[in-house]
C-alpha cells in the first residue's frame, strides 16, 4: 500500500508541473508592480488596460483572429470536402493522397518555415494577411481531416440512399441528412482548425513583417526584450480563448462518441 | 455510375492543391537551394559536414532530444500505470492534467518557464529555502528540457497508457505466487510486456524534439544553439538560404529516417502482439 501512496503523490507533483505554465500566468498578469516576479505582491488590472491602450498588441490581437478566423472557414471547406473523397471515392494512390495530407504534422516548423519564406518572398506574400492565411492553412489541414474521416467512417452511407429514394437529389441528401450527421466532427476540426493557426509561431516567424505580424511573433519578440507584464495579460487572454475553445471541441467529441 | 467513384476523388483535389503549393513546393524550393544557392553543387553539405561547430550543433541536438526523451519516459511511465490502475474519476483527471500541455499556447508555456526558471524565480527560491541551489536553469540545457519534456508528455503518456491498459495484471500475484520478488515480478513481466508503447513513445517524442525551435530559442543560450536555431539564423540573419537549406535537409533527413523506424517498430510489435 505504502507504494501507492508514493505512486499517487508523484502522479500529484507531475499534475503540478503540467499545469505549472498557466497556473503562474494568471496571477502574474494581475501585478500591480511593472516587474514578472512571481509571486506578486499587490494586484491590478493595469496591465490589462495596456494591453488594450497599446496600437501594436492590439494590431497583432486583431491580425491573429482574422487569421485565425479565415483559415477556419478555409479549413473546414477544404477538409471536409478531403474527407469525403477520401472516405467515398475508389481510385488508386487513396492511401497516398490520406498520407501526404498528414504530412505537415510531421515535418519540422522550421524546415516547412523557410521554404514557405523563399516562396513567399518569390510570390511577394510576405507580411501579408493572405500569407499568413495559406501558410497556416496546410498546417491546419490535417487537423480537420482526422476528426471529419472518423465520423464519416461511423456514418451509415444507406441513410443517404432512403433519402434519394424519397426522392431527395444528392446535394439534399448530402445537406440534410450527412451534414448534420456529421456536424459534431466538422464543428471539432473547425475549433481546432482556429486554435492551431491562432498558436502557430515558427512560420509566422518568418512571414512576418514589422507592419504585420500576430499575436503569438509579437509575444515572441517581447519576451526577450520586454520586462512588463503586459506580455502576462496578453498570455493570460490567449489560455482564457484557446482553453475555452478546446472544451467546446471536447464537448462536440465526446457528443458524438456517446451518439455512437 | 461513374459519378459515384470519380465524383468524390474530386473532392480531394482543393486540399491536394493547397498541400502542392503552401506544402510540397516549399520544401522543394529549400530542397533546391540547399543543392544551388550560391553556386550548383554539394558545396554547402561540405560545408556542413566539414565544420566543427556544425558538428557539435548536431551533437547537441541529439542530446537534447535523448535527455527528452529519456526523462520524459522517465516521468511518464509511473504516471501512465497510474492512469491504468486508477478509477474512472481519478483516470479523467490524470488524463486531462496530461493534456493540459496540449492546449495551452506554445508562447504562454515557453514565457511562462522564462518566468519560474529565472536565478530569482519560484522554483530556484523553494530549492534555496530547501538548503539547495541556486541552479543556473535558464539559458542552459537543464531548462531547455524541463521545458520541452513539460510540451512533450502527452506524447509519451498516452501510447504508454494504450498498450498498459491491456496488460493482464493478474500476470504480476501469479509471478510472485511463484516466489518472485515484487520488484523482479514487475520488471520481467510488465515492462516487457509494455515495449511497444515504450518504443512507440520514445521515438515520437524524440522526432518532436529534434524540430523544435521556440522552447530552445526562448530557454537556452544563444551559444549553445539547436540546429533548428542554427537554421533560423542562417536563412534571417546571414541570407545564406543555400546552407540554411542543406542543414534543413538534414534535419528533414534525420526525421524521416527516424519516422521509417517508428512504422518499423510499431509493424513489428503489432504483429508480435496480435500473432
Amino acid at each position: 500500500m505504502r507504494a501507492r501512496g508514493l505512486l499517487w503523490a508523484f502522479c500529484a507533483l507531475i499534475g503540478v508541473w503540467l499545469v505549472a505554465p498557466a497556473l503562474i500566468v494568471v496571477p502574474l498578469s494581475f501585478t500591480d508592480k511593472p516587474s514578472l516576479k512571481f509571486p506578486p505582491d499587490g494586484y491590478s488590472t493595469r496591465w490589462y488596460a495596456n494591453f488594450f491602450g497599446d496600437s501594436a498588441w492590439m494590431s497583432a490581437l486583431s491580425t491573429s483572429v482574422q487569421v485565425a478566423l479565415l483559415v477556419t472557414v478555409v479549413t473546414t471547406v477544404l477538409g471536409t470536402a478531403a474527407a469525403l473523397g477520401l472516405t467515398r471515392a475508389k481510385i488508386r494512390g487513396l492511401a497516398l493522397a490520406q498520407g501526404s495530407m498528414l504530412a505537415p504534422m510531421i515535418v519540422p516548423g522550421v524546415v516547412l518555415a523557410i521554404g514557405t519564406y523563399a516562396v513567399f518572398l518569390k510570390l511577394q506574400l510576405v507580411g501579408t494577411l493572405a500569407g499568413f492565411v495559406m501558410a497556416h492553412t496546410v498546417l491546419a489541414l490535417p487537423f480537420v481531416i482526422i476528426p471529419v474521416t472518423a465520423s464519416l467512417r461511423g456514418f451509415d452511407r444507406r441513410l443517404e440512399d432512403a433519402a434519394a429514394s424519397l426522392g431527395a437529389s444528392r446535394w439534399t441528401a448530402f445537406r440534410s441528412v450527412t451534414l448534420p450527421l456529421v456536424a459534431p466532427g466538422v464543428a471539432s476540426g473547425a475549433l481546432f482548425a482556429f486554435v492551431t493557426s491562432f498558436d502557430e509561431v515558427v512560420v509566422s516567424l518568418f512571414i512576418q513583417s514589422p507592419y504585420l505580424q500576430t499575436l503569438p511573433v509579437k509575444m515572441y519578440a517581447s519576451v526577450t526584450r520586454e520586462t512588463d507584464p503586459t506580455i502576462a495579460a496578453a498570455a493570460t487572454m490567449i489560455i482564457v480563448l484557446t482553453t475555452t475553445l478546446v472544451l467546446v471541441a471536447t464537448f462536440f467529441v465526446a457528443r458524438r462518441t456517446r451518439a455512437k | 455510375m461513374k459519378e459515384r467513384t470519380a465524383g468524390p476523388a474530386l473532392l480531394i483535389l482543393p486540399a491536394l492543391i493547397a498541400l502542392g503549393v503552401f506544402f510540397l513546393y516549399p520544401l522543394l524550393s529549400m530542397l533546391v537551394s540547399a543543392f544551388t544557392d550560391p553556386e550548383p553543387g554539394l558545396g554547402n553539405f561540405a560545408w556542413f559536414f566539414g565544420e566543427q561547430a556544425n558538428m557539435q550543433v548536431l551533437g547537441r541536438t541529439f542530446s537534447t532530444a535523448f535527455w527528452v526523451t529519456l526523462v520524459a519516459l522517465v516521468l511518464s511511465y509511473p504516471y501512465a500505470y497510474a492512469m491504468t490502475i486508477a478509477g474512472a474519476r481519478a483516470r479523467a483527471i490524470l488524463t486531462l492534467l496530461v493534456l493540459v500541455p496540449f492546449w495551452t499556447s506554445l508562447m504562454v508555456r515557453t514565457f511562462a518557464w522564462v518566468i519560474l526558471l529565472q536565478d530569482t524565480g519560484v522554483i530556484n527560491k523553494a530549492l534555496g529555502a530547501l538548503g539547495m541551489g541556486p541552479f543556473s536553469l535558464i539559458r542552459t540545457q537543464t531548462g531547455v528540457v524541463i521545458g520541452m519534456v513539460q510540451l512533450l508528455m502527452p506524447f509519451m503518456v498516452l501510447p504508454l497508457y494504450a498498450v498498459m491498459s491491456g496488460i493482464d495484471r493478474r500476470l504480476l500475484p501469479a509471478a510472485t505466487s511463484l516466489g518472485a520478488h515484487p520488484v523482479k515480478a514487475f520488471v520481467q513481466v510488465y515492462v516487457p510486456q509494455s515495449l511497444p508503447g515504450i518504443s512507440a513513445g520514445c521515438l515520437t517524442v524524440f522526432i518532436s524534439a529534434l524540430g523544435f525551435y521556440v522552447t530552445p530559442a526562448l530557454l537556452g543560450s544563444p551559444t549553445d544553439a539547436l540546429i533548428s536555431q542554427q537554421i533560423f539564423t542562417q536563412v534571417n540573419g546571414l541570407l545564406k538560404w543555400g546552407r540554411g537549406g542543406a542543414m534543413g535537409v538534414v534535419l528533414l533527413g534525420l526525421t524521416l529516417a527516424m519516422i521509417a523506424l517508428l512504422a518499423v517498430t510499431l509493424r513489428r510489435t503489432g504483429r508480435k502482439v496480435t500473432g
